[in-house]
């Protein structure tokens, strides 16, 4: 086997892989606190992909072609605007759909959560068609030559964008109020009331954090596939979700890791095995490591008290 | 007892949808204004009775929205058109969404029973189209497919035909025209694993390659859940040396391929099939990415003759996008209908068995011109499938143009 | 009357519920054979279409809740079992069509075979599966759904009479004359005819009540409850609770492997991506709405379930968006306490059981304390 082939296999899976982490680490963060599986994630992440779109594609007629200020003012700020509406959106879709069920079960949150997502997704089909529309990569189309290997630019944008919302979320919770109020928050809702914690805005702002996560993903991702329709965000939403899990769902490391390793499995799993069974030996995969590590990767697991 | 009530409510509120539901099905009021309502058409609906109910069924929703939605409004246009221009034949158009299940669609095909279809445009993708055409054969109800390209669809079924090109005959086609006109040395195939459309044309090209000595080097697929990064199979491309890939898919993918091999600084050749047109109309879409694709296709947008221009404007004027060979076929079968119920001398008044034997009787012996087929006349033989030109075309500067 | 009516109040609860249940299903039957049978036109195409598919959804929604409600673990994969008792019994069924001409003695001779491999399959899926906890469990049985999926996709088999060809991958199937293909990839299969009925989707429901709540309020059931409601304690006391657990597991999957060869059976055609993560979610939601360990429950959610997006058809392009719309309305209505206590107020007042309030009130509190 050729190595530079397999280096470029692994290259084009730490590609679709940060991808995943980066969807996968909006996931964790929401279950971390709320406890709660939010599948319509990667629906929100379907709405970041459409308004940096169309905030891209309306402001760059204003700049002269091939200028600097055309390169970067729509990119910056068509993600800027995914941010803010997803955050919007977040917030609007939790105050409204899951917080009258803060004392149901978790299950009824979980099927409430897929009302939400079959919400966004026929939304977004009546007001934005069917038709694909195909995005413009932030960063242009470009790739770095190293050696024979060629990494493009959207792959290291979203590794690195990857890398410090993992530090920057890593820091915000073990640090600052809000963030240790956060953990305590995860670790017991009760008890965290009775020290004076205002659990409700807690979990409020965790869903902002998170979907302001998604409007970044939405555009990451969209630069990476740019084939962008109203149902482009399940089928990650879904792989993302094992991703946190394979990392140990509610790790914010653990959904960087389970995302690259994912990533890296499926790009390989199709190269030299099948590519028929492709997405079936991602899931066989990750049934092994659960099997070894009952807690993913990087999870913690909880001695059950009597 | 809570759960218990709002249980009822929900039962309640379901029974009351379907028994309103099945009011519109009753009173001729209501229904004439539901096709009036999804294809947002303007031309006054006739009274019960003077006109055909045709009745279709398609992804309205859903993932594979972008093809029902496309027929229903090319069929919806023609039928506006028709009631525009007057005349013995009318239609009352209904389409009903099948979210491209089985399942749904013969659910939807039932709803258009009860509504009372007499003639039917069957389903517009494949799989749901298998399901809706045994139940066409049983009732007696005529169908004429846009695009189930399936040749499971028409198989055992006298009365069921289709206005696309079979998928067999896709790859066929696009296998000989590659061999005929030396545009490949060696030929790589990706394929869509879990679509019928796709493994039907792959495992003909394959068939086809193979009899004419076309050197297929390699083939590898995907699925609608890895449908995103396609390194692995380009990577597999270019290691066995293929200058030309062949694509039996539709255009979203193809759309990623091109991309993704630009990326990766491969320029092999690539061929493609009738589900690539569309991929120019896509916003957004890198036109340069797609320069020297080729495909064969039945239609083409940026043709110049009339009756693609007035269609085309039409469509835009209506929608605000560019219609694809989903809704150029369906525009088709609604005038192909037209044309035979002229020649058979059919009246609204008669039963969809009556109509049935009509159309089977005179579909064969029609040849009908229309957007797709190049100019030229479609015809089909008994078993329902098609017969017309596939035009070979390549993009040259963000434009179709033809390759003879 | 006050007879019977006294012997009802005497019996057990357990019983009460099974009876109501069972009485509920046989009503039901027979008032839509007798609409079937007196009126024109019978109960109009679309009800008529979706009577065996509504039968396949209750059994399978009944088979989850026997999982997720009783045993306590959250499946997401059980489109999955549907899937491989759709294929394995459609395809028998089709194998015996010369040897057994009898269509429901086929049908039950296949459903029995597609519940017995489903079965299988459980028992093996569910030995990784049940050393698993929580949100663990429920993403290793989306994977096995999935990986069936992927499989399944890729199965070409073929029966001549030279016997049975099987490939993977690729269809290298050669059959002799005569032969016939009876799984085709990702084309599916086609019934060469449908010999599923409303009488046996009926047969199949009332079977799985029968099996469930016999199950339930066996010994068995009380240990299987018991490992849901505290593992450790369950344990302290000497059951084995992964066997239970594997009991429930594999008994569930029997059921939705024949409700699956029922919903085959009744299809011109279907092909292994129609069970998908979407299918077994929407099982989900009928369990859930129809209440955790709730059978009537989850008959009544999955029969209004399966016809509510039919009813929308008057919505048009609207359809789908409505629907969210109810689902995520009811779910608020079910699970809201507000909305709760403003339902209940307005019920007493009424005047009627109040037997049952509490019940149900303390098992909404052991649902949120799960």
């Amino acid at each position: 086997m050729d190595i530079t082939v397999i280096l470029d296999y692994l290259i084009r899976g730490l590609s679709l892989g940060s991808v995943y982490a980066i969807i996968a680490l909006g996931y964790t963060m929401v279950y971390g606190i709320a406890k709660m599986l939010n599948f319509a994630h990667g629906d929100v992440i379907m709405v970041g992909g459409y308004i940096c779109f169309f905030s891209m594609s309306g402001l760059s007629s204003h700049f002269e072609e091939g200028s600097v200020a055309a390169m970067v003012v729509p990119a910056v700020a068509g993600t800027l605007a995914a941010m803010v509406v997803c955050t919007v959106l977040g917030v609007t879709i939790e105050r409204l759909a899951y917080k009258p069920l803060r004392q149901a079960s978790s299950l009824a949150v979980l099927i409430t959560a897929i009302g939400v997502s079959y919400f966004l997704q026929n939304a977004a089909l009546l007001l934005w068609s069917a038709n694909p529309k195909v995005f413009t990569p932030v960063v242009g189309r470009g790739s770095l030559q190293v050696g024979p290997l060629s990494i493009s630019y959207v792959t290291l944008l979203t590794i690195a964008v990857c890398i410090v919302i993992m530090i920057a979320l890593t820091t915000f919770t073990s640090r600052g109020k809000m963030g240790k109020a956060m953990r305590a928050v995860s670790e017991d809702k009760g008890a965290a009331q009775l020290m004076g914690i205002n659990v409700n805005a807690t979990i409020s702002l965790t869903f902002a954090i998170g979907s302001a996560l998604a409007g970044i993903a939405g555009v990451l991702f969209m630069s990476a596939y740019p084939t962008l329709t109203p149902t482009t965000g399940s089928m990650p939403g879904i792989k993302a979700f094992t991703a946190a899990v394979f990392g140990g769902i509610g790790s914010i490391p653990g959904a960087l890791l389970g995302g690259l390793l994912l990533g890296i499995i499926e790009i390989f799993a199709g190269a030299y095995i099948s590519t028929q069974l492709q997405n079936a030996i991602v899931f066989a995969v990750l049934i092994v490591v659960l099997v070894v590590r009952p807690a993913g990767l990087l999870g913690k697991t909880i001695r059950e008290k009597v | 007892m809570k759960k218990l009530l709002a249980m009822l409510m929900a039962v309640a509120m379901c029974f009351t949808l379907l028994t309103a539901c099945g009011n519109s099905s009753d009173t001729p009021a209501e229904t004439g204004s539901a096709p009036a309502e999804t294809g947002d058409n303007t031309g006054e609906t006739p009274a019960d009775g003077t006109a055909f109910k045709l009745g279709g069924t398609g992804p309205l929703t859903g993932g594979a929205s972008i093809y029902g939605l496309a027929a229903q409004r090319g069929a919806q246009i023609a039928v506006d058109e028709i009631r525009e221009a007057g005349g013995d034949i009318q239609f009352d158009l209904r389409y009903e969404d099948d979210v491209h299940v089985a399942e749904t669609a013969v659910n939807a095909y039932n709803t258009l029973k009860g509504w009372g279809m007499q003639i039917s445009l069957g389903s517009v993708t494949s799989t749901p189209g298998i399901a809706t055409s045994a139940l066409n054969y049983e009732d007696r109800i005529f169908a004429l497919t846009p695009s189930a390209s399936s040749p499971d669809v028409i198989a055992g079924k006298d009365n069921v035909y289709q206005m696309c090109f079979s998928d067999p005959n896709q790859g066929l086609a696009s296998a000989q025209y590659i061999y005929e006109q030396g545009l490949g040395e060696s030929v790589y195939i990706i394929w869509k694993n879990d679509d019928i459309y796709s493994t039907g044309i792959k495992d003909q090209f394959m068939a086809e390659a193979e009899a004419l000595g076309l050197n297929v080097v390699g083939d590898s697929t995907f699925t609608e859940d890895t449908q995103n990064d396609f390194t692995v199979q380009l990577t597999d491309a270019q290691q066995k040396g293929a200058d030309l890939i062949f694509l039996p898919m539709y255009y979203q993918p193809a759309s990623l391929i091109l991309t993704q091999a630009d990326q990766m600084g491969y320029e092999p050749k690539f061929f493609g099939v009738d589900g690539m047109d569309g991929i120019l109309t896509m916003e957004g879409f890198d036109a340069t990415l797609a320069e020297g694709v080729m495909l064969l296709t039945p239609f083409n947008a940026d043709a110049t003759d009339e009756a693609t221009v007035a269609f085309v404007t039409k469509y835009q004027d209506l929608y605000g996008e560019t219609p694809n060979q989903f809704a150029a076929d369906a525009y088709d079968c609604v005038y192909a209908l037209k044309q035979a119920l002229e020649t058979a001398g059919c009246t609204p008044d008669m039963s969809n068995e009556e109509l049935c034997d009509a159309l089977m009787e005179v579909f064969p012996t029609i040849t009908f011109t229309g957007l797709t087929g190049d100019g030229q006349g479609i015809t089909w033989d008994s078993t329902g499938a098609v017969s017309k030109a596939p035009k070979g075309m390549v993009i040259e500067g963000g434009a179709y143009v033809g390759m003879d | 009357m006050s007879n019977v009516g006294k012997r009802l109040t005497g019996m057990k609860r357990s019983t009460r519920t099974s009876m109501a249940t069972y009485g509920m299903v046989i009503l039901a039957y027979i008032v839509i054979q007798l609409i079937r049978g007196l009126r024109d036109g019978g109960v109009g195409p679309l009800l008529e279409g979706q009577l065996v598919p509504i039968c396949a959804y209750v059994t399978m929604a009944l088979a989850l809740n026997l999982v997720v409600g009783i045993s306590g673990e959250l499946s997401l994969g059980h489109a999955g079992f549907m899937s491989i008792g759709a294929f394995a019994g459609c395809s028998m069924a089709m194998g015996l069509e010369a040897v057994i001409p009898a269509a429901p003695l086929r049908l039950a001779v296949a459903m029995v075979f597609g519940a017995a491999v489903a079965a299988v399959l459980g028992f093996l899926i569910g030995i990784p599966v049940l050393r698993l906890n929580g949100d663990y469990l429920a993403i290793v049985t989306l994977a096995f759904g999935e990986i069936i999926k992927g499989v399944v996709t890729n199965i070409y088999l073929g029966l001549d009479s030279a016997g049975l060809h099987f490939s993977f991958l690729t269809n290298g199937n050669e059959l002799l004359d005569g032969g016939k293909e009876l799984i085709k990839g990702p084309v599916g299969v086609m019934n060469s005819e449908r010999i599923s009925t409303f009488t046996a989707g009926f047969i199949l429901v009332m079977i799985a009540l029968i099996v469930i709540f016999n199950l339930v309020n066996s010994r068995t059931g009380r240990a299987i409850m018991a490992a849901r409601d505290n593992r450790i304690a369950a344990e302290s006391v000497g059951i084995s609770v992964t066997k239970y657990k594997m009991i429930a597991f594999a008994t569930s999957a029997a059921l939705a492997g024949a409700a699956g060869t029922l919903y085959g059976c009744s299809q011109v055609t279907f092909v292994a991506t129609k069970f998908d993560f979407n299918t077994s979610i929407l099982i989900l939601v009928f369990v859930v709405l129809g209440g955790l360990g709730n059978m009537w429950g989850s008959v009544i959610a999955a029969a209004a379930l399966t016809i509510l997006p039919e009813a929308l058809r008057q919505f048009q392009d609207y359809r789908m968006l409505v629907y969210a719309i109810v689902l995520i309305l009811v779910m608020l209505a079910t699970n809201n306490p507000t909305l709760q206590s403003f339902f209940a107020r307005l019920f007493r007042r009424g005047g009627d059981d109040d037997d049952a309030a509490p019940r149900k009130g303390k098992l909404s509190r052991k649902e949120a304390a799960r």
